[in-house]
């Protein structure tokens, strides 16, 4: 079979199974400070006994999200070196400094994180906390800065060299402020939020249905993730999601054709809520709200959407894959509002929330379909960027490699399918299990008394760290 | 110019630096097999790992990401050239991580010992593996005119290769036996002290045999040494603190014989390193298609910026790490975090 498209399926493959995790990082490490500043505020237990059980959860998933993580950074050079010698100038740069940076923040606190509970005094454990969701915060930050330069390229010289054509770098403030980083960033980040959320909005609901004897720390759960679930959901489609669409229609028009599945260039484009374009009629299909797209594009209803025929076909994306996506990530953005506001509607109505068994089971599903909604959304961006690795200056088919043979890529794919599959069925039920079990009473967990832990660094350093 | 050579010397540093952190650690997945009888023990030997094996781990990807920027075309060159080598490297890469994590998570004995065996192994393949793609380093790979590399897994297992790879199992093996004595205690801490001045005998027979074998032919690192005589004061040093470790390790000052083990790893790398010296991959077919540390190379731009990184993130890299490893100082006991 043909390698370079084996390397693709690979690598959508592996990005996207990484991808599960990350937001995960992110969203938790959020809430756990959160959680642990409850704690230093109110002095309740019930806040350090739920610090103890997602650190214990953050773990799992950060395990995962690392072995996964480094896969991608070395798939670069193992199936796309025509690609790394292009980009190495620039790329690469971001990419070492993601780890000098963030992943040495991240995996030296982690450390402190997991096992610095009943070692460190709680606000030393906070700050460790801090400083690993600050790093997984950073690492989006450079991988995003990476991504964009590929989405949008600023700051570079092409240049014939006897290796081949590569791109230097001629402005390092262009190169890492592309215009498509920050809006990109900050919807990033909200969809990893909301993530994380998510994830606490189920558990905390699952206690309440089902784990009866946690019943009081889901709740404590779903009110430290609710207000975060329904601050960001509300925010992430109308403020960030149509900034990061602004952007598209500036600098990959053609993206946008696909995502909304435009055909000829349109004064007063309608948007489409669901549909299905029609390849070979060149049509699109569907429920459309007439004049919105032109409206979010352009702040203007009369404003002329470019439509693919407008651009060259190969320089097309796949439209059906792309078009779905998008539609997707956006109607579940709507469906996270709605799901947002009436849990705080039952919450606000006398606390009905917590008997309210329907409202509750919606909030245990929200996880996946926050899962759903951020991969899509990748998937839009990623799928969308096509047939370019690099916007306009290479082509994914001239990315890959001359040496790789086909039976080395099945190879490589047949053992990452089987590994991830694995790992994936592994994840889930030590996650489950973990969840069933709920948080440790907290006696358990205290080798030594709170108060006698060290909470200063004069403490750590002077002061034996261990009894 | 010197740009290049800075960055071929941070480049040097960083794989020292993997060599040294994560070497002890996978050190003590090698040994954990032969060294601890039970469940409390192997406890014991996955949580002196425990809370900086993941920071530890981070050099490796640091290294990766500093060649893909200081010198894409030999990040590029290489990992497409040895894909199916660099497939299993991932492979073990991520079975070990989720082996430490998963390992403790549940009480059934089968499920400990299945990770404690994915543990070992895993451990033992990343020495194995990057030992052996060291080795062929040294040997010089097949880069073609186009500066990619057309070869197959079994033309990696070459004879030479191989004893890099054993080398470099027993050479993790000793330092982890070395971080160990500091950390176990009771029958475990007599087995293993036990253990030391065995590996380092191990190692040490390997070890030499491997100089002669590089010495006789691998005249691309040898030829260097022929011509600036004075340069053996590298492998010299690497002597000198194998030396030291060993009457370290006499005197049971295991924090110095750590110590002196780690300089003995950066000297036998910084000697090979100064041996290739330009190249970072000398052809086998022709020696004007090797990748050089100026030919291979970022332009000045890149490794500027980067410079200008490195000098404000290896600060901060240092003071945590070093912060971290105080924090958990002093011999391990398991407690209700621990894996």
């Amino acid at each position: 079979m043909d390698q370079l498209f084996l390397s693709r399926v690979q690598f959508a493959l592996t990005a996207s199974f990484h991808f599960i995790y990350p937001p995960l990082s992110m969203g938790l490490g959020l809430l756990l400070v959160i959680i642990g500043i409850n704690y230093l505020r109110t002095r309740d237990p019930k806040w350090r006994q739920l610090s103890f059980f997602w650190v214990k959860v953050y773990g799992l998933v950060f395990a995962v999200g690392v072995a996964t993580g480094v896969v991608q950074e070395f798939e670069f050079g193992t199936n796309w070196p025509e690609y790394s010698r292009f980009v190495g100038n620039i790329f690469g740069s971001l990419l070492a400094a993601e780890g000098v940076f963030a992943f040495f923040l991240e995996g030296g606190f982690l450390g402190l994180m997991l096992f610095g509970g009943n070692r460190l005094g709680p606000r030393m454990w906070l700050l460790a906390i801090f400083m690993v969701a600050f790093g997984a915060h950073f690492s989006a930050l450079w991988i995003l800065m990476a991504n964009s330069w590929m989405q949008t390229p600023a700051g570079y010289v092409v240049t014939q060299t006897p290796m081949g054509t590569q791109a230097f770098m001629t402005d390092f403030w262009q190169t890492v402020f592309t215009p498509s980083f920050v809006p990109r960033l900050w919807h990033t980040w909200v969809a990893s939020w909301m993530t994380g959320a998510a994830l606490m909005l189920s558990v905390g609901a699952w206690f309440l249905l089902r784990v009866k004897q946690h019943a009081e720390l889901g709740k404590a759960t779903i009110r430290v993730a609710l207000p975060v679930f329904v601050i960001f959901s509300i925010l992430q489609v109308p403020l960030f999601g149509a900034r990061q669409a602004e952007n598209v229609t500036q600098h990959q028009p053609v993206k946008l054709a696909a995502m909304e599945g435009i055909w000829e260039d349109t004064t007063c484009a309608p948007m489409t809520v669901v549909g299905w374009i029609d390849e070979a009629n060149q049509r699109t299909y569907g429920i459309k709200i007439p004049c919105l797209l032109s409206f979010l594009a352009y702040g203007d209803i009369n404003a002329t959407v470019k439509g693919l025929n407008s651009f060259p076909p190969d320089t097309w994306p796949p439209l059906q894959i792309t078009f779905q996506s998008y539609h997707l990530m956006i109607n579940l953005g709507m469906v996270f509002i709605g799901i947002g506001l009436l849990a705080a509607f039952f919450f606000f109505w006398g606390r009905r929330l917590w008997r309210n068994t329907p409202v509750l089971w919606i909030l245990v599903l929200t996880i996946f379909l926050a899962e759903a909604a951020t991969m899509v959304g990748w998937w839009t961006a990623e799928f969308g960027r096509q047939p370019w690795i690099v916007w306009e200056l290479l082509r994914t088919v001239d990315a890959g490699s001359p040496v790789l043979l086909g039976y080395q890529v099945l190879i490589s794919n047949g053992m990452f399918i089987l590994l991830y599959a694995i790992l994936f069925v592994l994840f889930i039920f030590l996650l489950n299990e973990k969840i069933q079990h709920g948080p440790e009473p907290l006696a358990s967990m205290e080798e030594r008394p709170v108060n006698a832990l060290p909470d200063t660094f004069r403490e750590i350093f002077r002061r034996q760290a261990r009894a | 110019m010197w740009l290049n050579i800075v960055w071929f010397a941070l480049f040097v540093i960083i794989i020292a630096g993997y060599l040294i952190m994560d070497g002890f650690d996978l050190g003590v997945g090698i040994l954990h097999p032969f060294l601890a009888r039970n469940d409390e023990e192997r406890r014991v030997f996955l949580n002196s790992i425990g809370p900086v094996w993941d920071g530890n781990e981070v050099w490796l990807v640091l290294g990766g990401g500093a060649l893909f920027a200081a010198f894409p075309l030999v990040y590029a060159s290489l990992f497409s050239g040895l894909y199916i080598a660099m497939m299993l490297v991932l492979l073990v890469l991520i079975l070990r991580t989720v082996a430490i994590e998963f390992r403790s998570k549940r009480p059934s004995p089968a499920w400990r010992s299945f990770w404690d065996w994915i543990f070992f192994a895993s451990s033992l393949g990343i020495a194995l593996l990057l030992g052996v793609a060291f080795g062929n380093i040294l040997d010089g790979l097949p880069i073609a005119a186009d500066g990619h590399i057309r070869a197959n897994l079994f033309d990696l297992l070459t004879p030479s290769a191989l004893l890099v790879g054993v080398t470099t199992i027993f050479m993790l093996a000793t330092h982890g036996a070395i971080y160990l004595s500091m950390k176990a205690s009771g029958a475990l801490l007599d087995r293993v002290k036990r253990w030391v001045p065995r590996l380092m005998i191990i190692f040490f027979i390997f070890n030499t045999l491997l100089v002669g074998v590089t010495a006789l032919l691998h005249e691309a690192v040898s030829d260097r040494y022929w011509q600036q005589p004075w340069l053996v004061i590298l492998p010299g040093a690497a002597l000198l603190s194998v030396i030291v470790a060993w009457l370290m390790v006499r005197r049971e000052q295991y924090f110095a014989a750590f110590l002196f083990s780690s300089t003995m790893i950066a000297g036998l790398l910084i000697s090979a390193a100064v041996g290739l010296y330009p190249n970072l991959l000398v052809s086998t077919l022709n020696p004007s298609y090797n990748l050089t540390i100026f030919n291979a190379a970022s332009q000045p731009n890149t490794l500027t910026v980067m410079l200008i990184m490195a000098l404000i993130g290896m600060p901060f890299v240092l003071l945590y790490t070093a912060g971290v490893y105080y924090i958990f100082r002093g011999r391990v006991q398991i407690g209700p975090s621990s894996y």
